[in-house]
């Protein structure tokens, strides 16, 4: 980094503090060569890279259906999206890296367990419903999360952001569809649908963040722009907009709270069972161990060929330069 | 993107044919090619030709499909998917063509999920173990380079259909020869131990090709009719592109390629050919009347 507070004179980092505070007040973006403050730096790494790890461990949940879609044309979607989630978490990890981490470092620190992801993928996909399903709520969730994201205050986030969500709608609308072809189809197969829209609703609404009042990190966030809006308001937001899709598509959602309020001019809704949340993100969710470990074969399988690669880059480059 | 609110065109009206989920701005990868046979060429002998043609893409696309979540590096899931992704949009294209050819007008689902192993036409290479990421590039090296040597061929042919799909598949295909190679490259030139993997790797693979060059009868009439290619003729070329790539990774070229009988496309296939299509064919056949 061009300038930190370690190298600069005294006096100056009130100065540099002042510019980067004008510069998230004007809401204009911080590149990685401006100054920022430690803190500011550490977030956005956290985030950041938890955001890339949520991309590649979430590839495992749908992938397990890619071998055993019930058509050609399911066959491909699925391929294509999944391979969209990789491109993800490589777009990511790059826009992390221009933060000053190494994606090695952040690869181990995902499958050492020392850094998290998103929650929901250690549930487990059960039903080929579940592919339709995760792309129209988890998918839908996610977008709400990132859409603001966007206009988030770090340039390489916000920019990283713009191409994720284009890619992310198109596997909403894939998976919806899906799902309102299912609906179409057999008794057996709207069964398979209701049946995981029941198991993935909660977690679903459990994606967006714990409840305002816990969530210590959301008021300092806010601050500096990196979020935008807070959980309780994007889950408001999510489930506005979900319910009548759920009409359209047929399903009940499995909240008996569930009820338009016309005063506030929102769904009333039910309260999802934060302890369940706690537990997922403490590690004790149905699949938290087999998804990190099964990253985590991949990566160690994959070593030697990681090393030759290395070891041919190093001859070849050495034999150019003594031709040259 | 219409500001924040990307979710509106769910529940928007469409003309129900469902292809919005798809975008716009895609075109038919057949679109305007005339679909009719050409004057005397059998249509079960067709139909047959495209099984062989689209079971080895289909089938060494299923086989890929699990490097997916299981690569060395991400670039590499990305890249394995890819190529995973046109082996299946060739055999969707092959299979489709073998119902119009046929006469059944059966679709590519009922190729891919409604046939027995005994009704896969594909070479053993396809269907053979996935192995570890050496093997992987030793098989991909190999098929990729024995179709693009077909596929330039067929692009020449009299059928207009499989003229097309050929046409379209060279590009693709010399993608996957492309990247197959440069990784015999590196596994091959790398370090002493991924010398040796790579090694092991072309010697396993070796027993498999002789296979790849021999001529069914149905191979043999439709080329002699300037419709298919008889991939007993690519054998020289194969073989030259190959000992070529194996001397540049510092691998020895395990000498001529075994003479084999004609066998995947008789239908007698490995025991790896059932499991692979069980896990294929599973959630279609558990329900036989829904649609997807």
């Amino acid at each position: 980094m061009s300038t930190t507070a370690q190298e600069a004179p005294p006096g100056a980092d009130e100065a540099l503090q002042a510019e980067f505070d004008a510069r998230i007040a004007a809401n204009q973006r911080v590149e990685p060569r401006d100054w920022m403050p430690e803190a500011y730096r550490k977030t956005l790494i956290r985030q950041v890279s938890q955001h890339a790890h949520s991309e590649i461990i979430g590839m495992q949940p749908e992938g397990d259906w890619i071998a055993s879609a019930p058509s050609l044309r399911r066959k491909a979607i699925l391929l294509a999206k999944v391979q969209d989630e990789a491109g993800h978490g490589l777009y990511l990890y790059a826009a992390a890296e221009t933060l000053g981490v190494d994606r090695a470092d952040l690869t181990e620190r995902l499958i050492e367990g020392r850094q998290k992801y998103s929650s929901i993928f250690n549930y487990p996909a059960l039903s080929y419903a579940d592919v339709g399903v995760i792309g129209w709520l988890v998918d839908g969730a996610a977008i709400c999360n990132q859409v603001p994201l966007c206009r988030t205050s770090f340039g390489p986030y916000a920019r990283a952001m713009v191409r994720i969500c284009k890619e992310e709608s198109f596997h909403q609308r894939q998976g919806y569809e899906l799902l309102m072809r299912m609906m179409a189809g057999t008794e057996g197969q709207r069964a398979m649908v209701q049946e995981a829209v029941d198991r993935w609703w909660w977690p679903s609404l459990m994606m967006l963040g714990p409840p305002d009042a816990d969530s210590p990190n959301t008021r300092r966030s806010l601050a500096w722009g990196i979020k935008i809006d807070t959980n309780d308001d994007l889950r408001q937001k999510f489930i506005d907009m979900t319910v009548p899709q759920a009409d359209k598509l047929g399903v009940t959602l499995p909240d008996p709270e569930l009820a338009w309020n016309d005063e506030r001019g929102h769904y009333d809704f039910g309260e999802p069972d934060w302890d369940e949340f706690k537990q997922v993100i403490a590690g004790n969710g149905p699949k938290n161990a087999e998804r990190v470990e099964r990253r985590r074969a991949a990566h160690d399988n994959g070593a030697w060929v990681r090393e030759a690669a290395t070891a041919y880059a190093d001859k070849h480059r050495s034999a150019r330069e003594v031709a040259a | 993107m219409s500001g924040d609110n990307i979710f509106t065109g769910l529940t928007e009206e469409h003309d129900g044919d469902a292809r919005w989920a798809f975008g716009t701005g895609f075109t038919e990868a057949l679109a305007g090619v005339d679909t009719t046979l050409p004057v005397g060429v059998d249509g079960q002998d067709l139909a047959l030709y495209c099984q062989m043609l689209g079971d080895d893409s289909l089938v060494q696309a299923q086989r890929l499909v699990h490097w997916v979540t299981d690569a060395p590096e991400l670039e590499e899931e990305v890249a394995l998917a890819n190529i995973a992704l046109d082996l299946l949009g060739q055999a969707r294209l092959l299979l489709a063509r073998a119902g119009q050819a046929d006469g059944t007008g059966r679709d590519e689902d009922a190729f891919a999920y409604h046939r027995g192993p005994d009704e896969f036409r594909n070479v053993h290479l396809a269907e053979a173990p996935r192995g570890d990421f050496a093997r992987c590039v030793a098989t991909l090296l190999v098929l990729s380079t024995w179709r693009l040597a077909l596929f330039t061929r067929l692009a020449d042919g009299k059928d207009p259909v499989l003229s097309a799909i050929a046409a379209k598949g060279v590009n693709e295909v010399a993608y996957h020869r492309e990247y197959a190679v440069s990784w015999a490259l590196r596994l091959g030139d790398g370090t002493e131990y991924s010398h040796e993997r790579m090694a092991r790797a072309v010697t396993d693979v070796w027993p498999l090709t002789g296979e790849l060059f021999a001529t069914h009868p149905v191979e043999a009439a439709l080329a002699d009719q300037g419709v298919a290619v008889d991939p007993a003729t690519v054998r020289e070329e194969v073989h030259q592109v190959l000992d070529q790539v194996l001397t540049a990774a510092t691998l020895e070229a395990p000498g001529p390629f075994p003479t084999a009988e004609v066998a995947g496309r008789e239908g007698r296939h490995t025991d790896e050919l059932t499991p692979l299509l069980t896990e294929l064919q599973r959630v279609a056949r558990e329900h036989p009347e829904a649609t997807w």
